[in-house]
């Protein structure tokens, strides 16, 4: 680690690894700072992508590949089941990472194209001067460096610090912080070839249970519930520990996985004089489904792209770096994200037996592509009178 | 006062995405407490585990 860099990113996960490796490419020097001594490790992650969503930034390599999706399965609170699947049969629609190796392949690959990568080493605050952001403080190895840069990535994720350090509110209302527990499960009967969501304020209060499968007989097994609905004896492990001792009463658990997935509407403003900030950190998880990883690749490379740019015309102020908050809010991922969180507002308050109702009305579906938007689109279709429920969202589902 | 029982914790973050004060770091598999914290118990609430608690002074 030097102590000069033109972009200085602050993590090691998907957006801080794409930002790096955009802003080598684009000609700058970058240096990725990562507090944990591994790369992809804890993995705080259900590890599901869309197979679109992937290769617009890479081809799937079986090394860090644990299964390919060809379907997936909506469980209704009453226990009826809804399967989605490839209009093609047999056709892959996503896939489930093995983030430890795909997070560190993503580094290595900003390595390999040039960038710095510091690990066990901690942004412990920013170098902040006239109220710009210059640089962080880095600690290693209990060692305190001043690391200069023209523009800082927050790329720190849920538990982000950075940002608030420069006097962002980056706070997760309690109601939208999904509270979840994840075991990586061997041993027990699943589809391995679909992923199956259980709906329900019994199974999953305001949030969704899931069992994504890594393998014949191995699965990620986790549950997401809204922290309002959060407390002593009814946490996300109560949850999660009744529906396994149900469902796979002889599966064995490999992996103990606790995290926070917020589903709030993204920060109001993702920039600052010489900050950007990307992914978790600036709170872009899709509200509808807590999937984070390809909307942190895609706000890391576009900050790193908005870097050079700005750098390039000597000014990163605020007014200047706007663009990127700009340019993600107006793409199809900030689009999804507004219409995602008003579905989503609109699901947590339904009771079971509305849910009940709406899983009914579609046995099957065919989907060319597997989206939420499609998804949404062809329960509307089938149910007209949503339509008036939805009201003001109704317009952009059309 | 807050306190970490650091048997159960998995030291996630969940907690100090919801801090309102800025006082939860999760400096790698350490969750540290600074002076500023409120004991206000929205971290107690939301973790998924129960790691945190506020003990009231006379019970510590």
């Amino acid at each position: 680690m030097k102590t000069r860099y033109d972009v200085l990113i602050i993590g090691g996960g998907p957006a801080g690894a794409l930002a790096a490796k955009t802003a080598v490419e684009k000609g700058l020097s970058a240096c990725i700072v990562e507090k944990r001594p591994a790369i992809g490790a804890p993995v705080r992650c259900a590890e599901g992508l869309g197979k679109e969503a992937l290769l617009e930034f890479m081809e799937p390599d079986p090394r860090w590949i644990s299964a390919e999706m060809t379907g997936a399965t909506v469980v209704a609170p009453d226990g009826y089941k809804m399967q989605l699947s490839s209009k093609m049969a047999g056709s892959k629609v996503g896939y489930i990472l093995d983030r430890k190796f795909f997070d560190r392949e993503l580094v290595w690959k900003a390595a390999e194209a040039g960038a710095d990568v510091a690990v066990k080493s901690r942004a412990a605050a920013p170098i902040m001067e006239d109220g710009i952001v210059k640089g962080a403080k880095i600690e290693h190895g209990g060692k305190i460096t001043n690391v200069r840069a023209e523009v800082v990535i927050a790329a720190d994720g849920v538990e982000s610090k950075f940002s608030k350090w420069c006097g962002i509110d980056t706070t997760v209302p309690v109601r939208e912080i999904m509270s979840s527990v994840q075991y990586v499960m061997t041993g027990i009967e699943i589809d391995p070839f679909s992923t199956v969501f259980y709906l329900g304020n019994e199974v999953a209060p305001e949030g969704y249970l899931w069992v994504f499968p890594k393998g014949k007989n191995t699965a990620n097994v986790g549950i997401g519930i809204s922290g309002k609905k959060s407390g002593e004896g009814h946490r996300a492990k109560d949850y999660l520990d009744r529906f396994v001792k149900k469902t796979f009463p002889h599966g064995r658990t490999i992996e103990f996985i606790p995290g926070g997935v917020s589903v709030c509407r993204p920060l109001e403003c993702t920039v600052a004089d010489g900050l950007l900030i990307a992914g978790d950190a600036a709170r872009v998880v899709d509200p509808l489904t807590g999937g984070g990883i390809y909307n942190a690749m895609f706000t890391g490379k576009l900050a790193a792209q908005t870097a050079a740019d700005c750098i390039g015309r000597g000014d990163v102020s605020k007014k200047a770096l706007m663009a990127y908050d700009k340019a993600w809010r107006a793409s199809k991922m900030g689009k999804g994200i507004e219409r995602n969180y008003h579905i989503k507002e609109y699901l947590i308050k339904q009771p079971d037996t509305k849910l009940n109702e709406i899983i009914h009305s579609v046995s099957k579906i065919d989907l060319t592509e597997f989206s939420t938007l499609t998804l949404v689109k062809e329960i509307i279709r089938v149910n007209p009178k949503l339509m008036l429920d939805l009201g003001a969202l109704a317009a952009s589902l059309r | 006062m807050l306190k970490v029982h650091r048997d159960i914790c998995g030291y996630c973050g969940c907690c100090v995405s919801v801090c309102p004060e800025g006082a939860l770091e999760l400096i790698d598999a350490y969750l540290s407490v600074e002076e500023n914290c409120t004991s206000c118990g929205v971290c107690a609430k939301v973790c998924p585990l129960g790691a945190l608690e506020v003990v009231h002074e006379n019970q510590v």
